[in-house]
């Protein structure tokens, strides 16, 4: 089991300094993509060596996928949106937040 | 009739009103019909008498309430009895012929039908205060009259004499009107009731204490002091003269002085039941009748001495009805009560007559000053002769009205050796200065000549009435005569019935004193016997100090008023330095005050609050900077943070603080963040300006 | 211990496993930095990929072709369109830049680290120290014996036991689809 859980962790870290670094926001999304992934990859490995029993894991697995494909296009409508008002959709332009 | 009583009192009212709302532009309208109230009203009267008459000295009362308050009950209510019934007839009698000829003398007044809607308006006070049968409408009643002689004395408010001289007569009866306040109140208070039989059975009963009576009792004196103008109250009725002579001639017969006369015999009771008011009472009118009647002796305008002389009838009046009160008290029967009603009734009369008939020789002459008259009787064939009927009534020459109730009065200061002298000396000298009035007036030779010139009678409208109070004047008296077994003495009375005896002895000494008094005028002004002007010489400091009127005026000035005014000088001195001072003084401690409260607010209070701004201000300025705008540097942030919490949850990190102290690393972590943050500088934008 | 030996030991131990994972961790790795979003959208579906395939090495079938079919099929290609709507695809546009590199790594390593932490010290304590059914052997890869039928159970239990998540995922589905459409509606038309 400890391979699979190491693999997932380091894809993990990969998309989460995918999304801290990345300057598109199409490109955060796709690094969200991944840390959904090495999620998945977690429950499925703890639902087969720790509780075989049972499918808890894997519908939970379903339901993220079914939550990223929501997630992925709002957000994508979102970043058209963006792109159409700003005509960039680079996440450094976008900070009217700022103080 | 007497049930409907009421009808006489609200006639005059009705008339008043309906001059005021609907007659006022018509002047000879609103007079006629006022005098058709006022006669309706005078009939109404003479029938009630004549049923009263009837009722052989019953009396009749009803009342309704109109206010009642727990115990205190106020009503309106009438009292039918013969002082009633005779005040009533005398007042309607008097006011209709006083109407009659107002009509002649306001005749050019501007302001004519608001006379007479003064006048009714006073008639119907005078009858509601005759009528009232408790002394909280009596009161009511009183105060009306006081305010309706103001307006009436006040009438020619133009002329700044009689302007002052209403005020002083309102001020004046004002004065005793306190003491009536007062005597009200220890009624209330003693008797819990106004109602007069109430009040007279709870006085009766012996169960007040004898000084409350007698404080009582002077306390409605003083009331009657005021109005019926005796000492030290009377200073207001020679003013009251500024008047339109019908106004004197009323308020002098029958209204307004009788009133205080009126209340007296009303109020008997209380006044029998201590000898002491009573004695107060009569000393009062002894010497108010005294004084009044010297002054009346030197007087040189026609009107005073009529006022003084009325005065000085009113105190034989006082004088009577206070002896009556100490005989009672001490169980001698007296006819002092009988005798003043029947002076008031034919006082009234012939004093009316005198007034209407002096009005009538200034309306001729235009003067007031009996020493530029003269020799008037052959230019004035009415008012001429009514007046000298008058003169010998008040007189006291047989048998005229003044001769029968003057007698009576003498009669009632038996037993009292010092009011008997006095009262005859007075009686004296009232010969003396009426018969000295007529000299001067109507005989002799004119010593004006111009003024005698274009002298003429009056009007039709006076002159009638001059005629018939004449008339009256010498017959009314015959209804007292001694022998008569149903006279006044037994209609009129209080407690038990006098019988009042021939006595010859009694009426020679009277008609002495009043033929001499006429003599002794006759001698001095026609043939010239005695010289007034020696006399005057010869006495000069009593003749100054009576015609100064005893220099009550200039007494009152430096005794009452002056010290009042000063007084009021200091009092505003003392407002203006030490209330104002203090007031000042308030305000400007508080302004002070404030200014430390103001440094308190401005340093402290507003220090505190915006020093919580400020700490605010300054702390969200320095945390600012964390709202780079860049969502990254949130991810990074909160990134950072869920570590952190893992590492603590799982104990794989070990951090052993205190709260407070942890709490203030973690501030001044995200504080350095913050500050860190400042400085990040916005590479990538420069380089996305690059790219493009 | 020679570190190669291991290993080798351990890829030929499970060769097909390792192969896909190194397949999934390379292009995972060329996704967050490569420089053309284009080509990491590529890449992105090289990944999700290997990662059905590692599902079905973990037996989870069903879920495997889930990963295809919605990932791959669906969200892989809405990202290339997302892209090829929002940038000039054979322009300079599709280039892209890291920031904030340093910071980026140090937290990336940090949550590695964490993570390798937490999993091998705390959670094998916790495991090690619970009742017989949970082994240790289970921890170092012994595999477990999962229900044959998984498919038809999976669909029996999404009808049974987890049919109010089913209703609430389907009513978020719609949801996002509806404020999809209303977001990215032209407003012209």
């Amino acid at each position: 089991m400890v391979p699979y859980i190491a693999v997932a962790a380091v894809l993990f870290s990969l998309g989460l300094f995918g999304v801290l670094t990345r300057r598109n926001i199409i490109g955060i999304l796709m690094s969200l993509e991944l840390m959904f992934n090495a999620v998945n990859i977690n429950l499925v490995a703890f639902n087969k060596f720790v509780w075989p029993g049972e499918l808890t894991g894997q519908i939970f697995s379903l339901f993220i996928i079914v939550v990223a494909a929501a997630e992925a296009v709002v957000g994508l409508a979102i970043v058209l949106l963006l792109y159409r008002n700003w005509q960039d959709i680079s996440n450094d332009n976008i900070n009217v937040m700022k103080w | 009739m007497t049930e409907h009583t009421y009808l006489i009192v609200l006639l005059p009212l009705f008339s008043f009103l309906t001059i005021v709302f609907a007659l006022r532009w018509k002047e000879m309208v609103s007079a006629v019909f006022s005098v058709g109230m006022i006669a309706t009203s005078l009939l109404m009267s003479i029938m009630v008498l004549i049923e009263t008459l009837g009722r052989h000295g019953d009396y009749y009362t009803a009342a309704f309430s109109i206010v009642e308050l727990g115990t205190f009950k106020l009503q309106l209510g009438m009292v039918i009895d013969p002082l009633t019934a005779m005040m009533l007839v005398v007042v309607t009698t008097i006011g209709t012929c006083v109407e009659i000829y107002s009509i002649g003398y306001m005749k050019d007044d501007p302001r004519f039908s608001r006379f007479f809607a003064y006048l009714s308006l006073f008639l119907f006070s005078m009858l509601g205060l005759v009528i009232s049968d408790n002394f909280f409408m009596t009161f009511i009643f009183w105060e009306l009259v006081g305010l309706t002689s103001y307006l009436l004395i006040g009438f020619w408010f133009e002329k700044k004499s009689a302007a002052d001289a209403c005020k002083k007569a309102f001020l004046t009866t004002r004065v005793g009107d306190l003491g009536f306040i007062v005597g009200l109140m220890l009624i209330w208070f003693y008797c819990g009731t106004f109602n007069f039989t109430d009040v007279f059975a709870v006085i009766g009963a012996g169960t007040v204490p004898p000084i409350i009576v007698t404080f009582l009792a002077i306390g409605v004196f003083c009331g009657a002091v005021g109005k019926s103008a005796q000492f030290p109250l009377h200073t207001w009725l020679p003013d009251a003269m500024e008047g339109p002579t019908p106004v004197s001639s009323i308020v002098h017969s029958a209204t307004m002085v009788a009133a205080g006369v009126y209340l007296v015999a009303r109020t008997m009771s209380v006044f029998v039941a201590s000898a002491d008011a009573s004695m107060v009472v009569a000393v009062i009118g002894i010497f108010t009748s005294l004084m009044a009647a010297t002054i009346a002796l030197v007087q040189v305008d026609i009107k005073r001495v009529l006022a003084y002389s009325t005065i000085s009838q009113l105190g034989y009046m006082i004088m009577a009805l206070g002896l009556y009160g100490v005989d009672t008290a001490n169980g001698i029967h007296s006819p002092g009560f009988y005798a003043a009603t029947f002076h008031l009734m034919t006082h009234a009369f012939f004093k009316s007559l005198l007034f209407m008939g002096a009005g009538s020789v200034i309306h001729a002459v235009h003067t007031n000053d009996i020493m530029e008259m003269g020799g008037l009787l052959k230019k004035m064939k009415i008012t001429g002769p009514t007046f000298l009927i008058g003169s010998l009534s008040i007189a006291g020459i047989f048998p005229l009205a003044g001769f029968w109730s003057k007698d009576e009065i003498v009669a009632a200061t038996f037993g009292h050796p010092i009011f008997t002298v006095l009262t005859l000396l007075i009686a004296f000298m009232t010969a003396f200065y009426m018969w000295r009035l007529c000299f001067l007036t109507f005989f002799g030779k004119p010593r004006v000549e111009h003024r005698y010139e274009h002298a003429h009678e009056s009007p039709n409208t006076m002159s009638y009435p001059l005629i018939f109070l004449a008339f009256m004047a010498a017959v009314v008296g015959l209804v007292g005569v001694p022998w008569l077994p149903h006279g006044f003495a037994s209609f009129l009375y209080h407690g038990e019935a006098y019988h009042p005896h021939w006595a010859w002895m009694n009426l020679g000494i009277s008609i002495v004193f009043g033929g001499g008094g006429i003599l002794l005028a006759y001698l001095m002004y026609i043939k010239g016997v005695i010289s007034p002007d020696a006399m005057m010489n010869r006495f000069k400091p009593i003749y100054n100090f009576f015609y100064n009127k005893w220099y009550f005026d200039e007494l009152y000035q430096a005794a009452i008023i002056n010290p009042i005014m000063a007084i009021g000088r200091w009092m505003w001195t003392f407002d203006a330095k030490v209330i104002d001072g203090a007031v000042n003084g308030t305000a400007a401690l508080t302004m002070w005050w404030a200014d430390v409260k103001f440094w308190i607010d401005k340093w402290i209070v507003d220090g505190a609050v915006n020093g919580a701004g400020f700490i605010v201000r300054s702390m969200g300025a320095l945390l600012k900077y964390l709202q780079t705008g860049r969502m990254q540097f949130y991810m990074i942030f909160s990134t950072v943070f869920i570590i952190i919490m893992i590492l603590l949850k799982f104990e794989i990190a070990h951090i052993d603080l205190d709260w407070p102290v942890m709490t203030a690393l973690f501030i001044a972590a995200i504080g350095l963040l913050s500050v860190a943050a400042k400085f990040v500088p916005d590479e990538v934008s420069q380089e996305s300006e690059n790219e493009k | 211990m020679d570190m190669f030996q291991i290993v080798l030991d351990e890829l030929s131990a499970r060769p097909v496993f390792w192969f896909l994972s190194i397949i999934m961790l390379v292009s995972g790795f060329m996704v967050v930095t490569l420089k053309n979003i284009f080509h990491s959208a590529i890449y992105l579906i090289l990944c999700l990929f290997s990662v059905a395939g590692i599902f079905i090495l973990l037996e989870a079938e069903f879920l495997a072709a889930a990963q295809v079919l919605i990932y791959v099929g669906a969200v892989a290609i809405l990202m290339i369109f997302a892209i090829m709507l929002s940038t000039n695809v054979s322009g300079k546009k599709t280039m892209t830049t890291q920031n904030g590199l340093p910071v980026a790594i140090i937290s990336a390593v940090f949550a590695l680290g964490t993570i390798a932490l937490v999993i091998m010290t705390k959670l094998n304590i916790v495991m090690r120290g619970s009742d017989g059914f949970i082994s240790k052997g289970l921890w170092i890869g012994e595999k477990g014996q999962l229900p044959t039928e998984n498919i038809m159970l999976i669909g029996k239990y999404l009808m049974t036991e987890y049919m109010l998540p089913f209703e609430v995922i389907s009513v978020l589905l719609l949801a996002s689809m509806i404020g999809a459409i209303a977001l990215a509606r032209n407003e012209r038309s």
